[in-house]
């Protein structure tokens, strides 16, 4: 699994890292997401999906994920 | 195309709550299950789309083809107080991005989570100050006043870095703003006086800084005054209402709900953490509809609606949507997976100031209930007086015993 962000898109609402803390975190600066783990462990699939159907900005993409949490 | 959209107005709305003040309209209910798409009429004869599913409404909030610029034509109005308000000296919460990014980024890093866990020794403390004060030599007390208010009131000041002497004038104003029933003139006027008091504050302290956040943003000099004034408005009544309402609500609907109180008195710190989330979404104070305009024709749950149309999303009909949460009328502390609700919007306008309501609610509601095991309420349930006249729901007083 390989797991995009797009800081651009990032509001800053901290899901992510609440759903996933050892993939994501924020930017001390202004919150902005920030990848930990581009491919992170199989244990914390179910996790990093959790984020992307939580993403409020749309911001997370999970490659090579067959079956989408949307 | 499958007509699961009303063509004719189905309902008026707000529409009118039924038995349990807890529960949103039951209209909306009936409208989700047969018109999750449904027409329906605004106070001032205009019409709307409104959407009540949780899948419908989590895929509108985050489409940027929705607009939540109130000065693009077909917006939808709540209120005729709503509508003066939201178009008067607009900031980030009424626009889109990049500019509502711009803005909203000079505040993310003082609300992300990492940073409001650091105010925890503080709000920990403030809760106990003003357990003391309210309980001192006495047995009864109005909790929304003495503890449900004061606590979000002072922390916001403090972060923002106004004075919390002046909370008198600020309830006065934010009270007017957000009572669905005033007229423009007071909410425009109620309004001006805010903002004035801001934009002076914010000139004070480009003489004379402090760490405040609207000293940091006067110091930045990104934005004059008059900016800073929206935006400091923006957080004092968004900052200070919303969380106070919940933590009255709360309290009265534990007290109604035995079992659940007993399970948030036993509550460690995670099952605390789920239990307000559970709160946030069988309570979803912001009530009115989180009201957008589409930019171009989209289809949403089988209905085309069309460029320059207004939708309006009922979190709190979404929040009691069966096929997102099973048994959704029940108010469950241990539900799985209540972290889904949307009682803080979704989309880029999800609510930023999250962080710094979970914390004050998972301290505000256990310390109450660790100082006061004979907690009880001072009037009939009856007799509570809810907030159906504001848009922020809650109520206006919790008259409690121990
Ligand atoms: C339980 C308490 C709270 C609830 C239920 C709540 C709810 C909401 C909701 C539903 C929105 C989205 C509005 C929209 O999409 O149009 C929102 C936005 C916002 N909230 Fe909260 N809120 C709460 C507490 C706070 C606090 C404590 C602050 C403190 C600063 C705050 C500041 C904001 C701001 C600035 C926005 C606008 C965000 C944007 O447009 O990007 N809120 N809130
Ligand atoms: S959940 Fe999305 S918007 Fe929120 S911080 Fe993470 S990437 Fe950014």
């Amino acid at each position: 699994m390989r797991v995009h962000v797009d800081q651009d898109r990032c509001c800053g609402s901290g899901m992510c890292v609440l759903s996933a803390p050892s993939v994501f975190d924020q930017r001390d600066e202004d919150g902005i997401v920030v990848l930990l783990d581009p491919e992170p462990p199989a244990e914390v699939l179910a996790d990093v999906r959790d984020a992307v159907a939580g993403c409020p900005a749309l911001a997370i993409e999970l490659a090579g994920d067959e079956e989408r949490a949307e | 195309m499958p007509a699961t959209g009303s063509p004719t107005p189905l309902l008026d709305v707000p529409a009118a709550r039924g038995g349990c003040p807890f529960d949103p309209p039951p209209a909306y209910g009936q409208a989700r299950h047969e018109h999750p798409v449904a027409r329906v009429r605004l106070w001032d004869g205009t019409e709307s789309w409104m959407l009540t599913r949780h899948e419908d409404i989590r895929t509108v909030l985050r489409d940027r083809r929705f607009s939540a610029d109130a000065r693009r034509a077909g917006f939808p109005f709540l209120t005729e107080g709503r509508k003066a308000l939201t178009t008067d000296h607009p900031t980030f919460i009424r626009m889109d991005d990049p500019e509502h990014a711009r803005l909203r980024r000079m505040l993310t890093a003082d609300f992300m989570i990492r940073k409001v866990e650091t105010l925890r020794p503080q709000v920990e403390r403030l809760a106990g100050e003003l357990l003391d004060a309210m309980t001192e030599g006495r047995h009864e007390a109005d909790l929304v006043a003495e503890f449900a208010l004061p606590l979000p009131s002072v922390v916001i000041c403090v972060l923002l870095g106004v004075p919390y002497s002046e909370h008198a004038f600020f309830q006065r104003c934010s009270s007017t703003m957000l009572r669905s029933d005033a007229s423009p003139q007071e909410v425009t006027g109620a309004q001006k006086e805010l903002l004035d008091f801001l934009a002076e504050l914010a000139r004070a302290k480009r003489a004379d800084p402090d760490d405040g956040i609207l000293s940091r943003l006067a110091q930045e000099g990104e934005l004059d005054d008059d900016e800073i004034a929206s935006m400091g408005r923006l957080l004092l009544v968004a900052g200070h209402e919303t969380t106070a309402n919940m933590t009255a609500l709360s309290v009265a609907a534990l007290l109604q709900n035995p079992r659940e109180l007993a399970r948030m008195r036993a509550a460690g710190p995670q099952e605390t953490e789920a239990a307000v989330e559970e709160l946030l979404r069988y309570l979803s104070v912001v009530q009115g509809g989180v009201a957008r305009v589409a930019t171009e024709d989209v289809e949403v749950g089988g209905t085309l609606i069309r460029a320059g149309e207004g939708v309006l999303c009922m979190l709190n009909e979404a929040n009691r949507d069966e096929d997102a949460f099973p048994g959704a009328d029940e108010l469950d502390l241990a539900r799985p997976g209540s972290r889904r609700h949307l009682a803080f919007g979704f989309g880029v306008h999800q609510c930023l100031g999250q962080p710094l309501a979970r914390l004050e609610l998972r301290v505000a509601i256990p310390a109450l209930l660790r100082r006061l095991p004979g907690l009880r309420l001072a009037v009939p349930f009856e007799e509570l007086p809810f907030r159906h006249d504001m848009l922020v729901y809650g109520v206006h007083r919790l008259p409690v015993a121990w």
